[in-house]
């Protein structure tokens, strides 16, 4: 074992000398592999970022929305429907919700209007978050007013502005108090616009949706869980997509790494036949090829992942930013999490290492097989 | 469901295997034909030159196998939250008819690439190569299994819909389902613990016993194999059968995935990487000994063997003294003094 060691070692050794003689040509597809990685590690840090992000929002959603539907489409819950659930077994707590879309001609974005669950702004007065604050230039005590749908004109005063760091669910919203809500939109008396379950155990979730779906034909349940695995489909598949795409990156980059690797210059190809003749085996070339491949795969590998991490985490992955986040007009400002994960760093490993490892074997192969009498004599 | 980076890169790495053992077909069946290690003719010369090709892309296939196994069960773990009733790999294994046989089946080419492997590794270094008819034939039997291997997963990728309502370890490793894994996890602590430790003990004592033979005996060879094989089946059933309740500290989850999720600290991990390490070089001890009285193996196989029973004594060791200090450290009592 310790001789085995020991040869790895010296191999390794000779390697290194051997790669730091012929500098720039192993810097030129050091730094194309490095690239490949960087691009690659981004799109799967990015897109593991979104995905936390998106369950970290969820994880304060109630368990159960239901809304009620009306020849299929979403409408109002009218008075005396939450009676009719009446009590089910394993929920907490049930409310009513009032919330809408409000388009803003100025702006020309879709703004959420909601009343708030607990302590909600004084009559006349609202609370907005911050990409509206940027967008109308609205600071606290101004006044603003909007245009309701029924072509009234309504003034409130901007009582507070929400926090940074809750940007990204509350970038387009404009909290108000109940009367303030049912006056701007004409909403009806005792009508609401959804009504939100708290159940406390995950696993009952299913089983009251089950039960809605019997006390109330027409309505629809929707689950945090339902929701959060779309996300993650969605994310999962844009990611998927990327790859996808980028696979031509990886094809061309095994025909580089090819090239590179079957082009041998008369130097290397003396090196090869002296080592040959003074006794190393077939076997040892291909090792020392190995450790070669190895070496330049682990050096590109990790430069090209912590580049990627600055770049997702520091600069906001502004390279695959369009293509993964998605669009709109009032987009929230976030700052990701870091977070790595084995998975996407092992996938991310087979996407890369293993193209390479596949384009190098038989130039390595046919370096190896070099007689030394004919590399000598030529 | 496709479209999954990981998802992607365990068929791009299926793909790469079964394209290069269908390329060293062709050379595997002209080997076996016209091999002559005595001819000094231009294409035996470019044969054995050719040998260290085709041994290197399969040395490269096999381990891109070994890696994808791990890749496999930990891509299944991943994607649980994305079925509705999964909660672990059970649960994503079962979304379809071919989640389980992808399994089994890659584990299976894994154990037999190790086999492959070992038997290549002792041919490579005898100087007139007097396997080498053996081991390409030997490939030629590995590559359909390995192509099923890639079709089965195959299926399995394509079959994955999200609609799917599966169940999972709760209801499948239950003791009242009448499946084998359900037949394990319903054997009673007391004797799976007889069963686990025994069976641990005898491959640690065959693997010592081989090894104090300098890895010569024959029958310690075979009988390391067959321990091996014995340990294996018996370690995974005990793992159903207690070690999992007490890792879980519940006296009736007996998933052998969910000790792999990061709520328990990758517990699994610890466990079977060494349990599967010793079984491969337990069974690989077995496969190379047919070929100990060849003249020229006779001085390379023993110490080889030898360097096989320990990494096998040393796996199963580790595997039950891991085990035993998960148990040591739960809260569950299962058995009253």
């Amino acid at each position: 074992m310790k001789l085995w060691l020991a040869k790895q070692r010296y191999l390794i050794d000779f390697t290194l000398a051997s790669l730091a003689r012929r500098k720039t040509r192993n810097l030129g597809l050091l730094l194309v592999y490095t690239l490949l990685v960087f691009m690659l590690a981004s799109v799967t840090l990015y897109t593991h970022a979104l995905r936390q992000e998106a369950a970290r929002v969820l994880a304060a959603s109630p368990e159960v929305i239901v809304q009620r539907m009306v020849a299929g489409r979403h409408d109002l819950i009218p008075p005396g429907y939450m009676e009719k659930i009446g009590r089910i077994r394993g929920v907490q707590k049930m409310e009513g919700r009032l919330w809408g879309y409000y388009y803003d001609a100025v702006t020309k974005a879709n703004y959420t209007f909601m009343v708030p669950a607990g302590n909600p702004p004084a009559a006349g007065e609202i609370v907005v978050g911050p990409a509206l604050e940027r967008s109308r230039g609205l600071a606290k005590d101004n006044g603003i007013s909007f245009r309701s749908y029924s072509g009234k004109l309504h003034t409130f005063i901007v009582a507070d502005v929400l926090p940074q760091a809750s940007e990204l669910v509350s970038a387009d919203l404009v909290l108000m108090s109940e009367q303030n809500f049912r006056a701007f939109f004409d909403y009806p008396v005792g009508h609401y616009t959804d009504i939100a379950l708290s159940v406390a155990n995950p696993q009952e979730v299913r089983n009251v949706a089950v039960k809605l779906g019997a006390a109330l034909p027409d309505a629809r349940p929707i689950l945090r869980d339902e929701v959060l695995r779309t996300y993650a489909s969605i994310y999962d598949w844009r990611e998927g997509i990327v790859l996808a795409l980028l696979s031509a990156a990886i094809l061309a980059f095994g025909i580089l790494a090819w090239e590179k690797a079957s082009g041998l210059s008369a130097e290397e190809k003396r090196e090869i036949g002296i080592l040959k003749a003074i006794g190393w085996e077939t076997g040892d070339v291909i090792k020392m090829k190995f450790w070669e491949g190895l070496l330049i795969s682990l050096t590109a590998f990790l430069a090209g992942f912590v580049a990627a991490y600055v770049h997702v985490f520091h600069f906001a992955a502004s390279l695959f930013e369009p293509v993964l986040k998605g669009w709109a007009v009032l987009y929230p400002r976030f700052q990701l999490t870091p977070h790595i994960d084995g998975l996407q760093v092992a996938t991310l490993f087979f996407f890369t290492v293993v193209p390479y490892a596949a384009a190098v074997l038989v130039p390595i192969w046919k370096a190896a097989i070099t007689d030394p009498d004919s590399v000598m004599r030529s | 469901m496709i479209f999954q980076p990981a998802i992607i890169a365990l068929l791009l790495a299926s793909a790469l295997c079964v394209l290069a053992l269908v390329a060293s077909a062709p050379f595997a069946l002209d080997v076996i034909r016209r091999w002559d290690i005595k001819s000094g003719s231009e294409r035996q010369l470019q044969m054995e030159r050719r040998t260290y090709l085709f041994s290197t892309l399969l040395t490269f296939v096999l381990a891109l196998q070994l890696a994808a196994v791990l890749l496999f069960v930990f891509n299944a773990e991943k994607m649980s939250g994305m079925f509705v009733g999964a909660m672990c790999a059970v649960g994503t294994l079962n979304v379809n008819a071919f989640g389980f046989p992808a399994l089994n089946a890659k584990i299976a080419v894994f154990f037999l690439a190790a086999m492959w492997l070992a038997i290549n590794h002792v041919d490579s270094r005898a100087r007139d190569y007097p396997l080498v008819r053996i081991k390409y034939a030997l490939l030629l039997l590995l590559a359909p299994l390995l192509v099923a291997s890639g079709w089965v997963e195959l299926q399995y990728f394509l079959g994955l819909k999200a609609d799917v309502i599966t169940s999972c370890c709760g209801s499948l490793f239950s003791e009242g389902s009448p499946t084998l894994a359900a037949e394990a996890s319903a054997l009673p602590p007391r004797p799976a613990m007889w069963l686990f430790y025994g069976s641990l003990g005898a491959a640690i004592a065959v693997a010592a016993w081989h090894g104090y033979r300098g890895g010569k005996g024959s029958a310690s060879a075979y009988a390391l194999a067959i321990a091996s094989a014995i340990g294996f089946a018996t370690t995974i059933a005990g793992i159903l059968s207690f070690v999992s309740l007490y890792i879980y500290e519940h006296p009736n989850h007996h998933c052998p995935f969910c000790i792999l999720k990061p709520e328990y600290g990758y517990q699994g991990y610890w466990l079977y990487v060494p349990l599967f390490a010793a079984t491969a070089a337990g069974l690989a001890a077995g496969a190379v000994q047919p070929f100990a009285r060849i003249d020229s193996l006779r001085a390379i196989v023993p110490g080889f063997s030898r360097n096989l029973a320990a990494i096998a004594a040393n796996g199963y060791a580790l595997t039950a003294v891991i085990a035993t200090a998960m148990i040591w450290q739960s809260r569950l009592i299962l058995l009253e003094h």
